[in-house]
């Protein structure tokens, strides 16, 4: 599809909310893998 | 909703089951939501008559404003939760929601910024409505510092909940900014009295992109919660261990040191 002559901004503006979305998702996923093996150092093994 | 089935939903263990269940179909229906706001708004809605193509970044601007001062919503109730009655699943909430209203508002700062540019000229002007929503991110980083300046939790919990109530004033500013001042940024289009004034072909898909963000933001606040609540334990067990391995050190009891050389007696 044509975006005109300002496609520019407004691909930047869904890339730029493309990264910060998969930032956030991504700090979230290594948080948990990181707690979930402190639990299982201490035994423990919540979901 | 009965006060015991609340009180049951909001205590930590069951907590931890009934959102364990529902964070998978939260997920996929988040997402099922989201390709279709995103077809929608790529190949459904027209150009806007003024704006032409550049309308398409108000689909991710709107949800992400809506979203940054709805999770600093949640985070006031929250800490009302946190300061009257001390519930541990408030201050929870409270914490899981900081930096996912955080990046909300970075997005609609930035997409604002790149929407403004072509359609004002600008990338950033001082006017109400952009400078009280600065002000929020601001808020959200001086909170989710708090947090990290202070080791004790219970402290934590109650001193961000004080200043979280106090930085809930910028709400309203934010919602009326656009009435009570001149400013460059257009005023109420989708709640106002009277309807919206968005055309129905733009402001369906716009309400799904809402819907979608909605979905998506809640979703992700429940599994952080999830995460947080694990932190918890595991502060609570390296507590406890750190306890149990004072205890199990010899007491050794200091001999007193010997007298130097040349001293009276």
């Amino acid at each position: 599809m044509d975006l005109g002559s300002h496609g520019g901004f407004i691909l930047l503006a869904y890339a730029f909310t493309a990264f910060v979305m998969v930032a956030l998702v991504g700090n979230a996923l290594r948080d948990r893998r990181t707690q979930l093996r402190a639990l299982k150092g201490f035994g423990e093994d919540r979901r | 909703m009965t006060p015991s089935l609340w009180t049951r939903l909001s205590n930590p263990s069951h907590f931890m089951r009934w959102s364990g269940a529902l964070v998978p179909w939260l997920t996929a229906l988040s997402l099922a939501v989201l390709a279709l706001g995103l077809y929608q708004t790529f190949f459904v809605v027209p150009p806007d008559y003024q704006q032409g193509e550049t309308v398409r970044i108000m689909y991710i601007h709107v949800p992400a404003a809506w979203l940054g001062v709805f999770f600093y919503g949640a985070m006031s109730v929250s800490a009302i939760g946190t300061l009257v009655w001390r519930h541990p699943l408030a201050d929870v909430a409270q914490r899981a929601a900081a930096p996912i209203g955080a990046a909300f508002t970075l997005i609609c700062l930035v997409t604002g910024s790149l929407w403004g540019k072509p359609m004002w000229g600008t990338y950033w002007v001082w006017d109400a409505r952009l400078t009280s929503m600065l002000i929020l991110l601001l808020i959200y980083c001086g909170i989710i510092a708090l947090w990290r300046t202070l080791e004790d939790p219970n402290r934590a919990a109650r001193a961000v909940a004080i200043l979280t109530l106090v930085g809930a004033v910028n709400l309203p500013i934010i919602k009326f900014s656009v009435n009570w001042w001149s400013t460059l940024h257009q005023p109420a289009s989708i709640l106002r009295m009277g309807g919206s004034t968005i055309d129905p072909s733009m402001l369906y898909p716009l309400l799904v992109m809402i819907g979608a963000a909605t979905l998506g933001g809640t979703t992700l606040h429940l599994y952080t919660m999830r995460t947080e609540i694990m932190r918890r334990r595991v502060r609570t067990l390296t507590i406890r261990e750190a306890e149990r391995l004072d205890r199990a050190q010899p007491h050794i009891t200091p001999t007193p040191a010997a007298m130097p050389v040349g001293q009276p007696v």
